[in-house]
């Protein structure tokens, strides 16, 4: 297995193929938890780990599973998963799993995550499938941190906040307050805020992949040009 | 010399362009806020002047932004009309940041990344709206008392650009609840009809100062409708529809609904039935659909207002019946001449 092929696993998880901004899977969870970045921090984490342990569990049992039954299968490797890490944030962060709440057993309903299993680790081995849910599940935390922090700086002028149920006592000195006396844009801590900032970002990725394609057209011109010289 | 003036085809009954029935609903807003400014003071005007100059800068950015020429669309009145249509409906002494945001909304989000003027699915000054009342409640229900209640004296140009721009002073007495808000506070008290309206923020139909802002609306609207500029039916539905509903739930019980003349005089029934429900971009096109569409409106209006958690719902109504729009032109398409009926 060449270095290259896992780097593109990788670039096709946090970027060409982002579930957030690309596939658009998973838009629920998304929407509803990014309003702040511990938030979105918090249930990005949740799925890369089930992303990581399905594609894993899916790609050792693959040659194992016929083909006919394989979603029933995918769907159990998932739910299992989901209810684990369900169990585990329920133990170590009770906090955070408060604030969750429904969107952690909601993992199991992440189409990205039963997408994953069927186009990537159900054709791939062990170790490419790994490497595949860790970049899918980051580019998905990517998207979530991204509008989290968008929704909160807005929403209520602070960054990270309540960091202390991620992290523990000591979480509680990254809190940033931005603005003294901010009185709060509600309507980006609402779900409208979460629709038109995950537009803007799908929207500013389009303008920032246009713009290196266009380098990249103009590139061999130069190098051309350069020879020439 | 002999001039010519071309003439149109006889047939043709308005030479309307975009920027002439803009002019005409600006000119047909004048009565209207016209009453505004005398019971609610100048803080009105420095809202239309702030809304008008964010619009025409948010305008101007966006179309140089998308490439667009910027003469035609800056010269056919659109913004301004969005700008004042928002402006009227803010309260007067409304900090400036306030009107900022809610016209940016409008001009930005709801119109241009929509794809501009005549592509926008939803009333951009409603978008504007109800951004502002879902994200700044307190500051969207802090109206002034009208001129002629309590003892207030007529605020001064400079004490209202004080507030605007600085901050309100806390005085007591200045501002207070609209006559749509106290109905719906008194009645969770249990008080009658009757009883609340002896609150001195009522007139002889409805609130105090806002009866004359309405029949302002109403005159200049009623001329939009005569000059063509604004289809009738969409105002006959809406005002016909809220009647109706009106009148079943008065007749019901008269002590817990207010009777349908107060409905049809208060908050911004008439104003919305004449200048924002008739936007041509997003009602319905069809003839019977437009008195559909205004119907709904009207419907929805009462039921916001009668059963649903803010006072005055002409602002959603209008945005939720856009929606519908699409739906009922497709329903109501006019018969073809020489098609089959059925």
């Amino acid at each position: 297995m060449s270095e290259s092929g896992y780097l593109k696993i990788l670039k096709d998880g946090l970027w060409t193929q982002n579930t957030g901004f690309v596939a658009l899977l998973g838009l629920c969870p998304l929407l509803a938890t990014s309003n702040s970045v511990v938030n979105g921090l918090g249930l990005g984490l949740a799925t890369t780990l089930v992303l990581l342990i399905c594609n894993v569990a899916v790609s050792l049992i693959r040659k194992l599973v016929r083909p006919e039954v394989r979603i029933p299968v995918f769907v159990m490797v998932i739910a299992c998963a989901v209810t684990a890490v369900e169990l585990a944030m329920h133990a170590f962060l009770p906090g955070l799993y408060t604030v969750l709440g429904i969107f952690i057993p909601l993992i199991v309903t992440n189409c990205c995550v039963i997408g994953r299993a069927e186009a990537f680790a159900f054709k791939n081995g062990v170790v490419k499938s790994a490497v595949d849910g860790i970049a899918t599940g980051l580019g998905f935390m990517l998207a979530l941190v991204l509008l989290g922090a968008i929704r909160e700086i807005l929403g209520q002028g602070t960054l990270l906040g309540q960091a202390d149920l991620l992290f523990g006592e000591w979480g509680k000195g990254l809190t940033l307050h931005l603005i003294d006396d901010y009185r709060g844009f509600l309507l980006a801590i609402l779900p409208p805020g979460a629709f038109i900032g995950l537009g803007c970002l799908i929207a500013i990725k389009n303008v920032l992949d246009a713009r290196a394609r266009r380098r990249a057209a103009a590139q061999p011109a130069t190098v051309l040009q350069e020879a020439e010289v | 010399m002999m001039r010519f003036r071309t003439v149109t085809s006889p047939h043709v009954l308005l030479d309307a362009s975009v920027g002439q029935v803009m002019r005409r609903v600006l000119y047909a807003m004048l009565p209207g806020v016209a009453a505004l400014v005398w019971f609610f003071g100048w803080g009105v005007l420095v809202n239309l002047v702030i809304a008008t100059a964010v619009a025409l800068a948010a305008e101007t950015a966006m179309l140089a932004a998308r490439g667009k020429p910027l003469a035609p669309h800056l010269g056919d009145f659109s913004a301004v009309v969005t700008a004042w249509l928002l402006a009227v409906a803010l309260p007067p002494l409304a900090p400036w940041w306030l009107t900022a945001i809610g016209v940016l909304s409008a001009i930005v989000v709801a119109k241009h990344l929509y794809g501009g003027l005549g592509y926008n699915p939803f009333n951009p000054a409603m978008i504007g709206y109800v951004v502002l009342l879902i994200s700044f409640p307190r500051e969207m229900s802090t109206w002034l008392i009208p001129h002629g209640v309590g003892q207030t004296q007529a605020m001064t140009l400079v004490e209202t650009l004080r507030a605007i721009f600085v901050g309100l002073p806390e005085v007591d007495g200045l501002t207070g609840a609209t006559p749509l808000d106290v109905l719906r506070t008194q009645m969770g008290l249990g008080l009658s009809v009757a009883e609340i309206r002896n609150s001195p923020v009522f007139g002889l139909v409805s609130g105090h100062g806002w009866e004359w802002a309405a029949l302002g609306f109403l005159l200049g609207g009623l001329w939009l409708v005569y000059s063509r500029a604004a289809d009738w039916r969409i105002p006959a539905g809406m005002l016909g529809g809220l009647a109706i509903i009106s009148t079943v739930f008065y007749l019901i019980n008269p002590q817990q609904y207010a009777p349908p003349w107060f409905h049809l005089w208060s908050g911004a029934a008439i104003f919305g039935a004449f200048f924002i429900a008739t936007d041509p971009v997003t009602a319905s096109a069809t003839p019977r659909g437009r008195l559909i569409y205004g119907a709904g409106i009207g419907i929805l209006v009462y039921i916001i207002r009668a059963f649903g958690g803010y006072p005055d719902g002409v602002a959603f109504s209008v945005l939720l019946m856009n929606i519908a729009a699409p739906t009922i032109d497709l329903y109501t398409q006019p018969r073809v001449f020489g098609a089959r009926r059925g």
